[in-house]
């Protein structure tokens, strides 16, 4: 009886730590993006976390969505070749990466590189009392740290996304085209035909959601970091796992919304 | 009642001058701990107060619920009259403004240049255009006994007491009414110890600012306090002139400024 009544107590206090927490975040979250919209606004900090955003992500995702498109045009071939159905791999490949693969690959790469710097910086700064100092020195720091870091991610996503999108099709049709042997005109062709607005802007639609949910969880984790070090590390490691998780799920929900019917 | 005199007050005198930051009753737990136990304090305008007592005595606290960091469980705070906790957030940042905060390991911004720390609150505050920053930081590095062009360098690159100056420079730069030093010597030698002590004793004259310092350096809190105060598991337990630190008649400041091992003061040590 005690050991049903531990249980029951255990799963009691596990929801309510699980509410806690996610109210804990929802609040965050919004005032955070109130600070967005209201002045004053450090435009200077924004720029900074706009280029460490989007500007040096470049390489990552570019690398990724080249090699990904490849591997999408290639194992399509393998696959469909038994069916005689090679045609339809300029359309898999463009949809395939406008959907999905550019956007959570993207999203992805920037929770690594991205959300893992963001975590590390801010929970060094609570750590060190940088955060308090922010507060001493008029300046609150949620606008100041949490809102550019907010507003970047929201930005830079879609614009690398977009990147993604182009180089990530450029590399089905490089494999295409040089490996094999397809028709450069008839895979473009085929690729326009089969790609529609909707394609691109859902994933674009997905890439701000993501660089949302990375940036916010960079600045959440960080910002609640405590305990030297070990806790600035913890903060890294829960920011890049849970942003991924939050990436993930999140496009599961959207794709249903926009695709399944 | 005379026109224009205070209730309480007889006609012809002048009202004794309220203090510049009154604590009444304050309490802050964690838990079931309990860090601030009913602390109650005045610190009059112009006075240097220093806060001596061991690690986990709720200095730091006490000082954090001042600086409106941490909200106490119970308790007022008024800085010229008015109550800190129960402003609007407007006053409260207004109030804020006033206070410069010297932190115990500097606390300097490490993604900025020492220039753009020193003068970060006057640029917050649009006090301070960008393209006077440079040269108004410079002036109050010098303030500081530290050359201008350590300006242009990172915090990284600067030694501890240099960082404490540059520490000092930011929170002076603004000329607050009311200054705070947490730990202002730790990490420092005694030489570097004695130049910040300098440092802050001139920059509070001549701000003409009320200070308040929280150490456990007897050496410093002597140097820096006119008034001086001990916290021991959560209440002030002595209050005295700074000068009197060491011989204050009182067995738990006395084991604590001498450093004794045995007095009224347990150590929780496992053996």
């Amino acid at each position: 009886m005690d050991m049903v009544l531990d249980l029951i107590a255990g799963i009691g206090r596990a929801t309510l730590s699980f509410i806690r927490g996610a109210g804990a975040l929802a609040l965050f979250a919004l005032e955070g993006l109130s600070h967005i919209l209201r002045p004053p606004f450090h435009a200077r900090v924004f720029l900074t976390c706009f280029v460490e955003t989007g500007f040096f992500s470049l390489p990552v995702v570019a690398l990724t969505a080249i090699f990904s498109g490849g591997v999408i045009a290639l194992q399509s071939y393998t696959g469909f070749a038994q069916y005689h159905a090679q045609s339809a791999i300029a359309g898999i490949v463009v949809l395939a990466v406008t959907r999905e693969l550019g956007p959570v690959l993207a999203g992805l790469m920037v929770a690594g590189r991205v959300g893992a710097a963001m975590a590390a910086q801010i929970g060094t700064m609570r750590v060190t009392d940088q955060i308090d100092a922010l507060s001493t020195l008029s300046t609150n720091p949620m606008k100041y740290l949490v809102a550019p870091r907010l507003l970047a991610g929201i930005v830079a996503l879609p614009l690398l996304v977009l990147v993604a999108d182009v180089l990530g099709v450029a590399g089905g049709f490089m494999v295409a085209v040089v490996k094999l042997g397809f028709s450069a005109p008839a895979y473009i062709t085929a690729t326009l035909n089969a790609v529609k607005f909707e394609d691109v802007s859902v994933g674009l639609v997905k890439a701000a959601l993501f660089g949302f949910l990375i940036a916010l969880m960079g600045c959440y984790h960080g910002y609640n970091s405590k305990g030297g070090a070990q806790g600035v590390g913890s903060a890294t490691t829960a920011a890049v796992v849970a942003a991924s998780i939050l990436l993930l799920a999140f496009d599961y929900l959207i794709t249903d919304l926009f695709f399944s019917h | 009642m005379t026109s224009g005199t205070l209730p309480g007050t007889l006609p012809g005198t002048t009202p004794p001058a309220p203090p510049k930051i009154r604590i009444r009753d304050l309490h802050k737990a964690f838990g079931d701990k309990k860090v601030l136990d009913g602390v109650s304090l005045d610190v009059a305008q112009g006075t240097s107060f220093v806060i001596i007592g061991g690690s986990g005595s709720g200095k730091s606290v006490l000082l954090r619920c001042i600086l409106g960091l941490m909200t106490p469980d119970a308790g007022s705070i008024e800085i010229d009259g008015e109550d800190v906790l129960s402003a609007p957030a407007h006053r409260r940042d207004a109030l804020r403004s006033e206070v410069g905060m010297l932190f115990q390991n500097a606390a300097l911004f490490d993604s900025l240049p020492v220039w753009e720390n020193v003068t970060f609150g006057l640029l917050a505050r649009n006090k301070l255009s960008r393209k006077n920053a440079h040269t108004h930081a410079g002036s109050i590095l010098a303030q500081v006994g530290l050359d201008p062009s350590v300006g242009d360098l990172y915090p990284s690159e600067l030694s501890g007491g240099m960082q404490k100056r540059v520490g000092l420079a930011r929170a002076i730069a603004a000329q607050p009414d009311i200054l705070f030093f947490d730990e202002p010597t730790t990490g420092l030698d005694p030489i570097m110890g004695a130049v910040i002590d300098g440092l802050i004793v001139d920059c509070v004259k001549k701000l003409g600012s009320t200070a308040i310092a929280i150490t456990h350096d007897m050496a410093s809190a002597q140097r820096i306090g006119d008034e001086a105060a001990m916290l021991y598991q959560g209440k002030l337990i002595w209050q005295g002139a700074a000068g009197s630190l060491m011989h204050s008649g009182n067995p738990y400041v006395d084991q604590f400024t001498h450093g004794r091992r045995e007095g009224p003061i347990a150590m929780e040590l496992r053996r």
